[in-house]
């Protein structure tokens, strides 16, 4: 068996900057991961949609509008509605520290801010998988 | 496992996304559900698109796949691009061109790498086919990854052929002679509102024309432009030409036989190389073997027919 993991990485809203989504994109890959990559202004729906469709491990949201206490939070809450309780999620882009607790509540149990090091997001999504 | 299947023949997005990981993962799982969907294949029309990095492959499917939901059909897409032969990951970014079909029931896109697979396409393309086909989809589209000139497995498993140029490419037509602009069943000259389409299309015609099938069927070639939507409804309409064509001639069942052959040998390659190179049994030898060979006590040759020996007897 040939297991791969795969990773959705989304650019939810009205947001343009997508360097940082490419950044851990090309990094998961060079991880030997499958990375899907949306391009810009997803919807909630849009994501989740692809998350089932593309079958993925992991989805992983960036914002840098400051939307995401509600983007991030509607994708979550969406995933859970349509039963992706196995897949994580994980978030990066300008994320206020106060704003992290109430985010991992909402089931994105992994924050990267600017600065972190790839290998720390790829070490985390090869320790949290869940299948 | 067993409902699976079943759901999938019911058309369920997350079981038609499982089985499909199941398949690409070679999970012993997935073939009772194979086994299962195989007597409710055969009903989608199968296109391939095939053409350079960068000719707008996406782009065209994106349109065509608009084009085929205004007629009310169902549509998937089989998009594949190439995974890293270093790393074993891959990013897929073929979703990016068709955000405009946005949330749809009826169209299921589905990213694959390719997964060590030359060719143009990914080993367990046979099997998403055949999902997606007992899923209940009208059409399935095959995008192969930005093709060069010899990747041409493309055939094997679409009734319908089309291979994607685009002007600018000059003398690079004249070089692709053999291989790809040997396997279209209709050539598509994307991106027609650039300079040099005239060009482009006297040299694809004149590849036409020279050429001597023997079949009774000419090869159509249409100009688009996907981005514009231009040109599309065309295509569709000689797209569902030719699939007449199959279906009047005797093409049609060579054309499905060829593609039955092309699974058939697939699956006994996976088999016997998972067998050969994943039992722990031969792990062993063919540890030794290599050792023998480094030490010029054994060539390349007896230590195949060793192994293989092994297996034959």
């Amino acid at each position: 068996m040939e297991r791969k993991i795969r990773v959705l990485v989304a650019k939810p809203g009205l947001d343009g900057h997508d360097r940082g989504a490419k950044v851990v994109a090309r990094a998961l890959r060079d991880a030997g991961m499958e990375v899907i990559y949306t391009g810009l202004h997803q919807t909630a729906e849009m994501v989740v949609d692809t998350a089932i469709q593309e079958d993925v491990d992991v989805v992983g949201l960036s914002l840098l509008s400051g939307a995401h206490m509600t983007l991030f939070v509607d994708v979550a809450r969406l995933l859970k509605k349509k039963g992706l309780s196995d897949v994580i999620i994980v978030a990066g882009g300008i994320i206020p520290e106060e704003d992290i607790p109430k985010l991992k509540k909402e089931g994105i149990t992994g924050v990267f801010g600017p600065g972190t090091h790839c290998d720390i997001i790829v070490d985390f999504i090869k320790k949290n998988v869940k299948r | 496992m067993n409902d699976i299947a079943s759901k999938v023949l019911n058309g369920d997005q997350r079981s038609i996304a499982r089985l499909i990981t199941l398949a690409e993962n070679n999970d012993p799982s997935a073939t009772d559900a194979m086994k299962k969907i195989h007597p409710h294949t055969g009903n989608a029309h199968v296109i391939g698109i095939t053409g350079v990095m960068g000719s707008g492959k996406s782009t065209l499917i994106s349109e065509l796949t608009r084009h085929y939901r205004k007629k009310g059909k169902s549509v998937g897409i089989i998009a594949i691009d190439p995974t890293s032969p270093f790393s074993g990951g891959a990013l897929l970014g073929d979703r990016v061109r068709m955000m405009e079909l946005g949330s749809d029931d009826k169209v299921f896109i589905r990213s694959m790498g390719t997964r060590g697979m030359l060719g143009g396409l990914t080993s367990a393309v046979y099997d998403v086919v055949e999902i997606l086909d007992a899923s209940g989809k009208d059409i399935v589209i095959v995008e192969t990854v930005g093709v060069g000139q010899a990747e041409v497995d493309v055939i094997k498993i679409a009734d319908t052929t089309l291979v994607i140029v685009v002007p600018g490419l000059g003398d690079s037509i004249q070089t692709l002679k053999a291989g790809v602009m040997e396997i279209a069943d209709i050539y598509v000259v994307n991106k027609a509102d650039r300079s040099g389409v005239e060009q482009t299309m006297a040299e694809v015609e004149s590849l036409v024309d020279i050429s001597c099938s023997g079949k009774d069927r000419k090869t159509p070639v249409l100009q688009t432009i996907a981005k514009k939507g231009e040109g599309i409804s065309e295509l569709v309409s000689e797209i569902e030409n030719h699939f007449r064509y199959l279906e009047k001639t005797k093409e049609f069942e060579k054309q499905r036989r060829l593609r039955y052959e092309a699974e058939l040998v697939e699956i006994i390659r996976k088999r016997l190389m998972n067998f050969i190179f994943d039992e722990s049994t031969f792990k062993e030898k063919i540890e030794k073997l290599l050792d023998q060979i480094s030490r010029k006590e054994v060539d390349p040759y007896t230590a195949a027919e060793e192994i293989l020996g092994k297996i034959l007897k």
